[in-house]
């Protein structure tokens, strides 16, 4: 089977994932989706940062503790990163979910771990100098206040998730009488290490304690109120997205009222007649697909692009093939290769066009009609074909003056050609080639000229 | 009914082309699956539908069951598209064949899907005919043009001012026949019609079409992926 078709097996290139798709073995694994890095509250011991950050990394957990005990170590490095880390990270809000809980043995592993580092962090200071080891107490006392502060807060959060939305600081302090002891001995806590640290401090004799004490409380109180300042600035974010959704929900609603529950509407009223129903179908489809992918159309984020003033070529070209779709229910199907503004000879082509169209609906018998433009440097080219019943053109009675006059004349008038061909039962393609005004040497003079006139 | 794939010798007109339907909406599963089915060549089935999967997540695991020969993928899915499943499949499955199938005909979506594998693309409003036509000629290994795809390729191999320059003649341009092709393909062209037109075979319109396929999965010129985003109009 494989050898019959080589062409299958050339590699994968996407436009967007060229380096993606390049690091995965060979049709070994599917690619696992890169976990944001979010805390989850189910293994947490501490904050739950290990946790995320083995998730994130595929790692295991225990080599991440691992790490951050040993960083802890020089220099206390690895508690700075936690604490960093605890602050940036969001709680996950999909956290009551039951998923791998951490057993009791690893709780205990890792509380040991905890201990660990502090010790280690403890000994570096110790080993590190007499003159530095006196923060250490005042410090670690610091540390565990604002710790559990912290982990109040986000208790507090997982709250409000349970609870819904409530917002506000308010409600911190709610949460009964177990927290706000807690949230009372962290303060405590923080405060007094910020106060040991003052007493304790050796170098500062000179500095009025007033200052130190002020400087002091400033920095405990900003640390402790981190967690909060953090969710003001997500809410904020949050409500902002909330209000452009809304606002996103209410435009589309007023425009499928006005346009497909009108046209759904009327199909029921015409329910009996299909080539009718085809027709508000065609319309309604095609004005959808504008809405939807036009050039100020919704997924373009509705900004008219800067040619507004100017209709482009490929925008005349659709408006003609819908407005003979809508008048003769048949499907006009069309294809624009590059593009430009149109200008009066431009207009005359896409009028000549939309007679030869016209015919094809009115005269083939079929109902698919193909037009295709194609925009070059020196000239504009569409062909518009049917595969329908054809005709004679030596035949065609003298009163018919769609193509002689609509087509053939309008072509003439501007500079343009028309070429026909069709014989009996063969179908029919009409194919108009008009020059490029901006290309002609002698007319570059009024060029600009006729380009403003257009708009 | 994966035994069956063994004996399988390729080529063979003769067994009945496999196909998945991926599609979210089961409305229009159900709408296609009744077409292919009822498609015929005297007493005996062309075309049986093996299965079909209403997310991308379903579609991996109904591929790697059924083996099929050919997916019907829709380009618009709420997990990624027919683009990301493509991503996801396609090395564990180099033999199945992708066929495109979208409402949208937004440059950027039909240009994805085609770079991301599919030797096809279709729109939703083709007839169950011409989409069991498509269906058997890309399970030939043949690619499966509309002419709006062709009008976009067009497009984008197009040398207009400020484009990126070729690096990779081979990859980078179209040959003059290869453009010829493609332009009587744009212009609602069959295959057999194009043929006649330039005088030339059928096989010979078939290598210029997978040649530009290959072309379009493969150039890395920078202008091909920007131009289909960069694009207003569909």
């Amino acid at each position: 089977m494989t050898g019959t078709r080589p062409r299958v097996t050339i590699p994968q290139v996407s436009a967007e994932t060229v380096e993606d798709s390049n690091d995965a073995p060979a049709g070994e694994r599917d690619r696992v989706p890169v976990r944001p890095l979010r805390r989850t509250r189910r293994r947490r011991v501490v904050a739950g940062v290990a946790g995320a950050l083995s998730e994130h990394l595929d790692v295991d957990v225990l080599w991440v503790r691992i790490a951050f005990t040993v960083l802890a170590g020089l220099g206390g490095a690895g508690l700075l990163v936690y604490g960093l880390l605890w602050m940036f990270t969001e709680l996950d809000s999909g956290d009551e979910r039951s998923g791998t809980d951490e057993n009791p043995k690893q709780r205990q592993q890792s509380l040991g771990l905890v201990a660990l580092a502090f010790g280690l962090f403890a000994a570096f200071v110790a080993l590190s100098g007499q003159s530095a080891s006196w923060f250490m107490v005042p410090l670690a006392v610091g540390l565990g206040g604002v710790a559990l502060v912290w982990r109040e807060a986000d208790e507090a959060q997982r709250r409000r998730w349970r609870d819904g939305a409530r917002s506000g600081v308010t409600e911190v302090v709610g949460g009964g009488r177990g927290v706000t002891m807690r949230l009372v001995a962290g303060l405590v806590l923080t405060c007094g290490g910020a106060a040991l640290l003052i007493y304790q401090s050796p170098t500062l004799d000179h500095v009025p304690t007033v200052l130190i004490a002020v400087l002091a409380t400033l920095v405990g109180v900003v640390v402790l109120t981190v967690p909060w300042w953090l969710r003001l600035v997500r809410e904020l974010d949050e409500q902002r997205r909330a209000t452009v959704r809304t606002r996103e929900r209410e435009e589309i609603a007023a425009h499928l009222h006005d346009s497909v529950l009108q046209t759904l509407a009327l199909i029921q009223k015409h329910a009996e007649d299909g080539r009718e129903v085809v027709r508000l179908a065609r319309g309604q489809e095609r004005q959808l697909r504008t809405w939807l992918y036009g050039p100020t159309g919704y997924r373009r984020g509705g900004r008219p692009t800067g040619h507004a003033a100017n209709t482009m070529l490929s925008e005349a070209i659709a408006v003609a093939c819908g407005d003979v779709e809508d008048a003769f229910a048949v499907a006009v199907q069309h294809v624009v290769v590059g593009d430009c503004a149109t200008d009066e000879r431009l207009t005359a082509l896409v009028q000549a066009a939309r007679e030869a169209i016209v015919n094809s609906a009115k005269h083939s018998g079929v109902e698919q009609v193909s037009v295709y433009a194609e925009v070059e440097e020196t000239a504009v080219t569409v062909f518009v074909r049917d595969r329908g019943s054809g005709f004679d053109a030596d035949a065609v009675p003298e009163d018919r003056h769609g193509l002689a006059d609509s087509i053939n004349g309008r072509m003439r008038r501007n500079g343009g050609r028309v070429r026909l061909r069709t014989a009996p039962g063969e179908g029919t393609e009409v194919q108009l080639e008009m020059p490029r005004v901006a290309h002609r040497p002698q007319q570059d003079a009024d060029a600009p000229a006729q380009r403003g006139e257009t708009s | 009914m994966t035994s069956a794939d063994n004996d399988d010798t390729g080529g063979t007109p003769r067994r009945p082309v496999r196909v998945f339907l991926v599609d979210d909406h089961a409305l229009f599963r159900t709408g296609v699956r009744a077409e292919l089915d009822s498609t015929t060549a005297g007493s005996t089935a062309q075309i049986v539908v093996v299965g079909e999967a209403g997310s991308i997540g379903e579609a991996v695991a109904g591929i790697a069951r059924h083996q099929p020969d050919v997916v019907l993928l829709d380009v618009h899915m709420p997990d990624g598209g027919g683009a990301e499943l493509l991503r996801r499949v396609r090395r564990a499955h180099p033999e199945v064949v992708f066929l495109a199938l979208s409402v949208s005909d937004a440059a950027e979506d039909v240009i994805a899907v085609i770079r991301a594998g599919a030797r096809g693309y279709v729109t939703k409003t083709i007839s169950g005919q011409e989409l069991a036509g498509a269906v058997l000629r890309v399970a030939d290994g043949d690619p499966v043009f509309s002419p709006r795809l062709a009008g976009f390729v067009l497009d984008a191999f197009s040398d207009r001012k400020g484009a990126t320059p070729v690096s990779d003649p081979e990859l980078d341009l179209l040959t003059p026949r290869e453009r010829d092709v493609l332009r009587l393909l744009a212009r609602g062209y069959a295959y057999k019609e194009i043929a006649s037109e330039l005088f030339i075979s059928v096989k010979t319109v078939e290598t210029h079409v997978s040649s530009v396929l290959r072309k379009t999965q493969l150039s890395n010129r920078y202008e091909l992926s920007r131009w289909a985003t960069d694009r207003r109009l569909v």
